[in-house]
């Protein structure tokens, strides 16, 4: 029954996107079509309709409906309830579901509320967004649909694998699905603004919470994930580089740049042309991220299930969406002048510096992760590591984080910077104290800017509010202020975790005592134990810092039976200065056990720094729409009054 | 500094994204469509290893040296890093190969010895030998362009096999029967 009202509502959605797109296409040309004076309500109702299929999948999973044939292999009636509900995304037809089903509503969402920009642009940007999703309707209803049948019903499902059932794993991949999708709004306006010829500072306003919102869920996306893998693999790194990695990061560094030059183009209605290619690059970025985790075209440590004719239609999906846009931008975009003029030594000029080594990282990140394909039309089948990716990206990130500490500080249009280099007297001789402490050291390079930057930049970024009253600062501009400190946070968190990290890789036999950074730890005692459906040796570890009262760590080296799988549970200690992490790994021939510790000092600021970058983003977000609702409200009050005035 | 318009791109600039675009799905299609089976006809198939010598990359293996490879049993040599990821998809089946009795000797390509530790830590040492290559001399000695690959080498010190990319599943059993084939 809920199954066939979810079909039903997905059959019924994927008809309204359709007649969307028509009506969307017909507004360019024809006024007072019936159909185009239809489109919004037709674009709220696909949104529900969308949500309501949605519901109905989530439901079937937590009643586990086994007549479904999704629920029967993914699901299990003795999961517990909150894997059940998870479940519903976490397989591949229910992920493309939850991704339709968010990318109607947010259509509804813009077809509902946003009455600013001119109303051809509007319609063409919902039918744009209806050009994206009917792709995956087609996609769900003719090769993965959700709701297929099976009769008999199965007795029982097959989905029980406890290696998947981790609050992280059941939270990471829909936050950072929100955040892909939320970029095909932006990626629908800029279109639509293309076709209209209507880029424009209203068009930036419009188009910016969008972008703001999916930045958001991407950086809580990507912070879950590098903490997952930083707790999960037990290798002790944070970032691997991996393709899955980079594809999360890709969209990211594109919504990263947006962001930026949406607010150019609010506030000064200049770089028009690269923020609508930005606003089709950034949407590209996720669906070609969503295509290579998706399709098993590279090699990843993240194990997904691939299928390489779902590699193919969502390669095919992504050559119409993103070719048909950029085509629209070949034709259109000499129509769309650059907009007002400024110096480089303005905010704009600071800003349009940041962009360019945004993308340039962005590039940095495509190229390397394509890498293993490029090199194999050659005949070759190679990895490119961290040797790459790091000072690679570097090279285009630290001067960005240099502007970053000036840009704020800086006018509109042209300024200089005799007028602002007072402020940044503080943070260049913090930044100078920090390479002094870490050539002291005796550092390496990267580790070295890093630290002195980040020491620079934690008052840098709040130099902007310098000689302000604090009661009357907007709410972006705190936005800005602790997003920015936030990336100084994690700058600093980076730097020393790779600088200052101590690391020991020990034989030990229980009785040993290992120093390692200002720890001592005691290894005490092995013992085996046995969880549901895996056994594991589990070390007791004694940790005293600088001598004072011990911790007690129990690293784990578990062994699942089904599937067979190794796994090292490693264990935390966290310190407001650090963590230490300890993994234990095999019985060496004589008896020792291998212990692989660390002492990384501050390595949780990453993690803060990155929370404060997603607050920044938060408040940002909610004094936009705060003062949006403002508008909408007061242009009602006069419309109304109007109305009542009138004949 | 006097104001200044940023250049406007000529028209022939616009339409770079999409020609950079097509060249990607040129590619990935290209990806997509390749055969399952990937092992090439090397030139050094059938040519004796050149002459080499390389340091012990860890405490507990020794170096590997072309003395070694030729000492009269078949070997699987191995070429790897700590860095490459396709390398830890490999290392159940080095396992494996090693649990048949296969000799398989490595050669780290450009690695630190921390990372190589934790490494073989992780995911299991499956070497006899381990030659520390920092300059990826042997690496282009023997024709092999990147990580992972493997060699089948006979008892004489010559290439009988190359296998480019990590070695699956279904293809131990294959690797296992080229260097019984090696060893008569």
């Amino acid at each position: 029954m809920i199954a066939t009202l979810g079909l039903a509502a997905l059959w019924l959605a994927a008809a309204l996107a359709l007649l969307q797109l028509l009506g969307g296409a017909l507004a360019l040309r024809a006024k007072g079509n019936p159909l185009v004076a239809a489109l919004r309500p037709v674009a709220m109702i696909q949104g529900m309709l969308a949500s309501l299929a949605m519901i109905c999948l989530i439901v079937l999973f937590c009643q586990t409906d086994l007549s479904v044939a999704l629920v029967a292999t993914n699901s299990h009636s003795a999961k517990p309830l909150l894997y059940k509900f998870a479940g519903s995304w976490g397989n591949h037809e229910g992920s493309m579901l939850l991704w339709v089903a968010v990318m109607a509503a947010a259509g509804g969402v813009v077809a509902w509320v946003e009455r600013r920009l001119p109303e051809r642009t509007i319609l063409a940007t919902l039918g744009a967004q209806a050009f994206v999703s009917l792709g995956f309707y087609a996609f769900l209803l003719f090769a993965s649909n959700p709701f297929t049948r099976l009769d008999p019903a199965a007795p029982e499902g097959q989905g029980l694998n406890p290696l998947l059932q981790d609050p992280g794993l059941a939270f990471h991949p829909p936050t950072l699905y929100i955040g892909y999708v939320g970029l095909s709004v932006a990626f629908s306006f800029a279109v639509g603004a293309l076709l209209t010829r209507e880029v424009s500072p209203t068009f930036a306003r419009a188009m910016r919470p969008w972008v703001l919102g999916a930045w958001i869920f991407l950086t809580l996306g990507i912070l879950f994930g590098s903490y997952w893998a930083y707790y999960e693999l037990g290798w002790g790194g944070w970032w691997f580089w991996d393709p899955v990695e980079n594809a999360s990061l890709m969209p990211w560094l594109a919504a990263t740049a947006l962001l930026h030059s949406v607010s150019v183009l609010a506030a000064r209605n200049a770089l028009r042309a690269w923020t609508v290619m930005l606003g089709v690059v950034a949407f590209s970025m996720s669906m070609v991220g969503t295509f290579l985790v998706r399709s098993g075209i590279l090699v990843s440590v993240h194990a997904f299930a691939v299928d390489p004719t779902r590699g193919q239609f969502i390669l095919a999906l992504l050559a119409i969406n993103i070719g048909a846009a950029l085509a629209v931008f070949g034709l259109r975009a000499a129509s769309v002048t650059e907009g007002e003029r400024f110096t480089l030594t303005s905010r704009e000029g600071a800003l349009v510096f940041n962009n360019v080594m945004l993308t340039g990282a962005l590039g940095i990140v495509l190229i390397g992760t394509l890498y293993p394909l490029i090199a194999e039309t050659v005949g070759a089948r190679v990895s490119v590591g961290p040797p790459y990716f790091n000072p690679a990206t570097a090279i285009f990130v630290l001067p960005m984080l240099v502007v970053m500490a000036i840009g704020p500080l800086l006018r509109w249009r042209r300024d200089s910077m005799k007028r602002i280099s007072p402020l940044l007297l503080v943070p260049a001789l913090l930044a100078l104290c920090g390479l002094a402490f870490g050539i002291s050291r005796g550092i390496g390079v990267l580790p070295l800017l890093g630290v002195a930057l980040a020491s620079g930049l934690v008052v840098a970024s709040v130099t902007p509010l310098w000689g302000r009253k604090l009661r009357t600062v907007k709410l972006p501009l705190w936005g800005m202020v602790t997003a920015h400190l936030g990336v100084a946070l994690a700058l600093g968190g980076m730097a020393s975790d790779s600088a200052f990290t101590k690391e020991k890789l020990v034989a030990a036999r229980p009785g040993d005592t290992i120093a390692v950074g200002p720890w001592s730890l005691t290894f005490t005692k092995v013992k085996p134990i046995a969880g549901s459906n895996w056994t594991a040796i589990e070390a007791t570890l004694e940790a005293g810092y600088d001598g004072g009262k011990p911790i007690t760590l129990k690293p784990q080296a578990r062994a699942f039976w089904s599937p067979p799988q190794g796994t090292n549970e490693s264990a935390l200690a966290t310190r407001w200065n650090g963590q230490l992490y300890a993994v234990l790994g095999e019985q060496a021939e004589d008896g020792r056990w291998q212990l692989r510790l660390w002492w990384k000092p501050f390595v949780t600021l990453i993690w803060l720094g990155g929370m404060l970058v997603a607050l920044g983003g938060l408040l940002a977000l909610f004094g936009r729409v705060a003062s949006d609702l403002r508008r909408l409200i007061a242009v009602d009050k006069i419309a109304y009054r109007r109305r009542r005035q009138g004949p | 500094m006097s104001e200044q318009k940023p250049a406007v791109p000529s028209r022939w600039a616009l339409w770079l994204p999409l020609v950079l675009f097509g060249a990607f799905v040129a590619l990935v299609l290209y990806g997509l469509q390749r055969p399952a089976e990937r092992d090439v006809r090397s030139a050094m198939i059938g040519k004796p290893l050149p002459q080499f010598s390389l340091r012990a990359a860890t405490d507990d293996r020794p170096g590997l040296s072309f003395a070694d490879m030729a000492d009269g049993k078949p070997k699987l040599l191995n070429i790897f890093a700590s860095w490459c990821i396709p390398c830890a998809v490999e290392a159940p089946q080095l396992a494996q190969l090693r649990a048949q009795g296969i000799d398989v000797v490595g050669v780290a390509i450009r690695d630190k010895p921390d990372d190589l530790k934790a490494f073989l830590l992780r995911h299991g040492n499956p070497f006899s030998r381990i030659g520390a290559d920092d300059v990826s001399a042997i690496q282009f000695a023997v024709g092999s362009s990147g990580v992972p690959e493997s060699f089948v080498i006979d008892g004489k010190g010559t290439i009988r096999y190359q296998h480019i990319g990590e070695i699956r599943a279904d293809q131990v059993e294959m690797i296992v029967k080229k260097v019984r084939e090696a060893g008569q």
